[in-house]
């Protein structure tokens, strides 16, 4: 691994040939996918993408920062929430796409400043906990916010919004590209991948800038950092709305691409999911925090698929409930896996260093 | 004035039993500095277990006296919950002492996920009822109605809370229980076995759970796979209102928190000119928790600030 690793930083031309390679898989996947297992996997793919935004914008707040956030699924929730109520019959309301898009990326950084203001001074497991009660209370209004005046709907949720059309064409339906039909699944991987690709090189270039060092410093000491001359204020709260807005995007795409958005998919263990890929991947470290993405959206559904043939080849009948058994699998791999991987699956060179001597 | 008496007497009941769970949370801290996620579940367990042994007995011999049946459920759901307890440290938290801090709390959420999903392969996902074995009636206090479960629920709260502290206090197990606190590997260097120390403080947490979901079930009367979780967090909360790693900041954040979780569900509709009903219940605790650490980050009566990056 190492080796091709390396080969492919230090000759040029491999490396355009494995980006070459990577672009095609990238662009045939929706293809396979429904190849060999049909459609719902396409559709597995595109919440990988949704889910691989959420992981990177957590990682500038938990991987960089060092500021862990249990309550980040709160900003994919107002996301999602802004573009259900701005582009569906509810208030009849129907803003273009590329309205909602910067609006939601915007409202979601400033709720981030929001949550980030009152709580610069505590750092660790009292971070986590402040940010786990601001997640329930946002789901919590969402849930009941439909009376006296009816803002959120309430547990039904807001239903029929607009599906995300880009110009005159919307994704909802097949459209062709030079002759070759594009499903609908298909269309949203691919705006789905394409701002993944952008949240990517964002977060890959500020990783580098004077932004990311900062970020950095502070995770490490946050005194040493301020006594450098960083105005940790203002950088910590830059890293909440950065993975705020990060998080809001996500959320409008989920809202459009779903149709119905309804409080039931913004609870904590969304939030906790968001931060095991962050954490089993490697916190800080954009490949594994990618991988640890990729795995834990697609582990579950894997499983899903598993679960009932193997119990009824072992057993005749489907004896335990699946969705439990997938769950308890689950549970035990993040238990194993930060066993043995305490840093992730894929951790960041310098940060092992640090680790190892820490300890 | 009879419902501010009744809502009182409600806070009391509720505020006691999140005195318990809120104890085995700051128990662990205090010593090891950890947030043991997976201690609501515990409580879950000890719910569901004693529910289930008490079901038994009920439908065995339907004569036993509540008493006997209660504390045929608390023998075998507290060793139950115990062994759990231990098996989390070992498993979950022991390899992993200097792990990078988010380790821990990723196998904690692992365990979390764990006791749930083998919870509700067991129990199933619908609610189990707690049998009805307590008599019915109940007492009148200035106007206020209090049940008989209601009142062993605080007596016991507050015979197991004096228990506790007697033997953090004046017992040589409770010493080297405030000597690890202070500083494990100090107390390591006095001939302390720190791992048993941690060992027995999570079994006497988790004994508490067991005690404390039986009680919030025969409150409530039903008991259900997902409850640890909201009852935990709020006994969390608790914790830190009181102080996090203090015993009786624990016990007042327990009382305080459960006072103002059902005074503020009965008057809210009051206070904001019924815009806000008493389905936001559930928001004080965590308003109250974003207060109290924003502006005593120490709680009312810790002394220790908390500066764990």
């Amino acid at each position: 691994m190492n080796n091709f690793y390396n080969k492919i930083k230090s000759d040029k031309r491999s490396a355009w040939v494995a980006f070459a390679l990577l672009g095609i898989m990238l662009a045939a996947a929706p293809y396979l996918a429904a190849a060999t297992g049909g459609p719902s996997w396409v559709r597995i793919i595109d919440f990988a993408l949704l889910y691989i935004m959420l992981a990177l914008g957590l990682n500038i707040v938990v991987g960089f920062a060092g500021l862990l956030d249990l309550g980040y699924i709160a900003f994919y929730a107002v996301g999602a929430y802004l573009y259900a109520l701005l582009a569906s019959p509810h208030f009849n309301i129907h803003l273009p796409f590329w309205a909602l898009l910067p609006i939601g990326a915007a409202v979601a950084g400033l709720f981030g400043v929001l949550l980030g203001a009152p709580t610069l001074r505590l750092r660790g497991d009292y971070l986590a906990i402040v940010t786990l009660g601001f997640g329930e209370i946002i789901r919590i209004f969402l849930n009941n916010l439909n009376a006296p005046v009816n803002i959120t709907n309430g547990p039904q949720g807001v239903n029929g919004i607009d599906p995300i059309s880009l110009g005159s064409m919307s994704l909802a339906k097949a459209n062709s590209l030079a002759g070759i039909a594009v499903p609908s699944l298909h269309q949203y991987y691919y705006l789905f991948l394409a701002l993944t690709l952008l949240i990517i090189f964002t977060t890959l270039r500020l990783q580098d800038s004077r932004i990311g060092r900062a970020w950095v410093a502070i995770r490490e000491d946050e005194v040493a950092a301020k006594s450098m001359g960083i105005n940790t204020r203002n950088v910590k709260l830059l890293a909440f709305a950065m993975g705020a807005s990060f998080g809001g995007v996500a959320g409008g795409l989920f809202a459009g691409f779903q149709g119905f958005v309804s409080p039931e998919s913004f609870g904590l263990m969304e939030s906790v999911m968001v931060l095991c890929m962050v954490v089993l991947g490697g916190m800080g470290h954009i490949p594994g925090v990618i991988l640890g993405g990729i795995l834990l959206a697609t582990l579950p559904e894997l499983l899903r698929y598993i679960i009932v043939p193997i119990q009824q080849y072992f057993f005749g009948k489907v004896i335990v409930d699946p969705e439990s058994v997938r769950m308890l699998i689950f549970g035990l791999a993040l238990i194993v896996v930060m066993l043995y991987r305490p840093a992730g699956l894929w951790p960041s060179p310098t940060r092992k260093r640090e680790l190892v001597e820490e300890a | 004035m009879d419902i501010f008496l009744q809502q009182i007497v409600n806070g009391l009941v509720l505020g006691s039993v999140y005195a318990l769970v809120a104890l085995g949370y700051t128990m662990v801290y205090g010593i090891m500095g950890l947030i043991n996620f997976a201690h609501g579940e515990v409580v879950m367990i000890g719910a569901l277990v004693s529910i289930t042994v008490m079901q038994i007995f009920f439908a065995g011999a339907p004569g036993l006296s509540p008493v006997l049946l209660v504390l045929g459920a608390l023998v075998v759901a507290i060793p139950v919950c115990m062994a759990i307890g231990y098996t989390i440290e070992r498993v979950a938290y022991r390899p992993l002492r200097h792990a990078p801090r988010l380790a821990p709390l990723i196998t904690a959420i692992g365990v979390s996920i764990v006791l749930q999903n083998l919870a509700m392969m067991i129990w199933g996902r619908g609610y189990i009822s707690f049998p009805a074995i307590f008599p019915s009636g109940s007492y009148d206090i200035f106007g206020a109605r209090i049940t008989a479960v209601q009142i062993a629920i605080v007596v016991m709260a507050v015979v197991i809370m004096v228990a506790l502290l007697t033997l953090v206090n004046k017992t040589k197990m409770g010493r080297a229980m405030r000597a690890t606190a202070e500083n494990p590997s100090v107390a390591g260097l006095m001939g302390v076995n720190i791992n048993a120390v941690i060992s027995f403080t999570f079994i006497i947490g988790s004994a508490l759970a067991a005690i404390a979901g039986m009680m919030v079930s025969a409150n409530y009367g039903i008991a259900h796979y997902f409850m640890g979780f909201m009852l935990g967090l709020k006994a969390f909360t608790a914790a830190v209102l009181g102080g996090i790693g203090n015993l009786k900041g624990a016990v007042l954040g327990g009382l305080l928190l459960g006072l103002i979780e059902s005074l503020g569900a009965g008057y809210i509709g009051q206070l904001t000119g019924g815009f806000l009903g008493s389905h936001y219940q559930d928001v004080f605790a965590f308003f109250v928790l974003i207060l109290v650490l924003i502006f005593k980050p120490s709680g009312l009566i810790g002394e220790r600030v908390s500066e764990r990056a």
